[in-house]
């Protein structure tokens, strides 16, 4: 507890710092993942290429995919334009399956009626099928933020820094306080933006809050 | 860049000995498996009881609650405080293999309680109405219609035990993480790259085997899997749960 009221300023730095080296991908990410796991959805012929080939990149470790970043981008080892890459990766090898199946599970009623009153292609996508497999998608979000939080911190032992430098420290020197600040200051920040995801869910699915209400 | 670490990997001498990169691979593989029997030791019969009986679910939501922490912080934390207490080279390996086997448990919990928890109903009254003791019923119908699902919790947990025990080489483990973090250390990065081109072929690999595995261990009956030697006459079921969509990947 001391070392945190000494040192809460390089705490909040880093922390800052996590989150936009989580959270970037994970909006880039999910970004991505839509019209591929619409692609998927839409010509089932794809969907085997484009989920097997995501899922072989999500077997690649993390701490060999950030080191490989830089031959294929032709970037500095230390750029964290290496992290955010090998992330934004990951998130979308999670996300496309789950934005695969979220839209497939959509019912054909629903698709028929919607096609009938006159929405078509990107329009029926984003008016009707993405809001209806919003829960789905927000449950694969939630599990590619809490697991982006956690491997981000490995990044410190490329010298990227964010809250894995006090894990890294706390071990080099021995202080168990620096180490524990790190641990819990990554379970908070993955909390967070667990619960960022969870209420921008609820907000853009008003009709399940009604649905409670009245059930 | 590439043709430097080309060069690393043709190098003879980088092949032999105590860090070649024979000796590294089976360690990796060795670390591996010791956590990975660890931890289905442990998490195997506690998710098919608790999906066997439907108690203490919580243990599930638990385990992979877990997961938030992030696992670098967690083989420091294990390494600092049982390392002193261990004697000799156990020091480094000993808590490192403890880490690598707890990640393990949360993936495998998941897949087989699920797999067990998602078998039809109706199947398993009916195995139950034919006669079926409840040790029948777990061992003839939930675990083989479950199997699907136990073996994509199995697949995550090889795959998080590969990518963590390359980060446990920080905390002094062997096997392939060594060239990344020495790699690192050195400023080498033809030995740091290829270590990581090492691991991500070793991680893509297994997790091939094992989908071999589990395409030749799981029942035609849900995979529509043709089996022969019947001729004209043997139909497949043509029942699309070849690649069950469950979550229980996880992080690292």
């Amino acid at each position: 507890m001391t070392w945190l009221a000494d040192n809460w300023q390089t705490v909040l730095t880093l922390a800052g710092r996590h989150l936009y080296l989580a959270g970037v991908p994970l909006v880039v990410g999910f970004l991505v993942s839509i019209p591929l796991g619409w692609v998927a959805s839409r010509w089932s012929r794809s969907y085997p290429v484009i989920i097997t080939s995501t899922g072989l990149l999500y077997t690649i470790p993390s701490l060999a995919l950030f080191v490989v970043m830089p031959i294929v981008l032709g970037t500095r080892i230390l750029d964290p334009v290496n992290v955010i890459v090998a992330m934004t990766i990951y998130t979308v090898a999670l996300l496309v399956r789950t934005v695969a199946d979220g839209l497939n599970a959509v019912p054909d009623d629903i698709e028929q009626a919607a096609t009938a009153m006159g929405y078509r292609g990107v329009r029926r996508l984003l008016g009707v099928e993405l809001p209806l497999a919003a829960p789905v998608i927000s449950a694969g979000l939630r599990v590619a933020a809490v697991s982006n939080v956690s491997i981000v911190s490995v990044a410190s032992i490329l010298g990227v820094s964010q809250l894995g430098d006090l894990l890294l420290d706390g071990y080099n020197r021995v202080i168990w306080g620096e180490l524990l600040t790190g641990i819990a200051s990554c379970i908070l920040l993955a909390l967070a933006l667990d619960a960022v995801i969870v209420g921008g869910t609820r907000v853009v699915t008003p009709w399940l809050r009604a649905q409670e209400a009245r059930a | 860049m590439i043709g430097s670490v080309l060069a690393w990997f043709t190098d003879p001498a980088n092949w032999q000995g105590e860090d070649g990169i024979a000796n590294r691979l089976l360690q990796h593989l060795g670390y591996t498996a010791m956590a990975v029997v660890l931890a289905a030791l442990v998490a195997i019969p506690l998710g098919l009881w608790v999906g066997h009986t439907g108690r203490m679910r919580w243990l599930v939501s638990f385990a992979n609650s877990v997961r938030a922490v992030p696992t670098l912080g967690l083989l420091f934390a294990v390494s600092l405080w049982l390392g002193p207490k261990i004697p000799g080279d156990l020091a480094f390996t000993v808590p490192s293999i403890l880490v690598l086997a707890l990640l393990a448990i949360p993936p495998l919990l998941a897949g087989t309680y699920a797999g067990i928890e998602a078998v039809d109903p109706a199947a398993r009254d009916a195995a139950r109405g034919v006669g079926m003791t409840s040790g029948q019923v777990l061992r003839q119908v939930e675990v083989p219609n479950g199997l699907p699902l136990m073996m994509s919790g199995f697949r995550s947990a090889v795959l998080q035990v590969v990518a963590t025990a390359t980060v446990a080489a920080i905390i002094g483990l062997g096997g392939l993480g060594r060239y990344l973090i020495d790699g690192i250390a050195l400023g080498d990065y033809p030995q740091t790259a290829g270590g990581a081109i090492l691991v991500a072929v070793l991680a893509v690999v297994l997790d091939g085997v094992f989908a071999f595995v589990q395409r030749r261990v799981v029942s035609p009956g849900l995979t529509g899997r043709h089996v022969g030697g019947r001729g004209k006459d043997s139909r497949s079921v043509a029942v699309e749960a070849d690649r069950p969509s469950a979550d229980v990947r996880s992080s690292a």
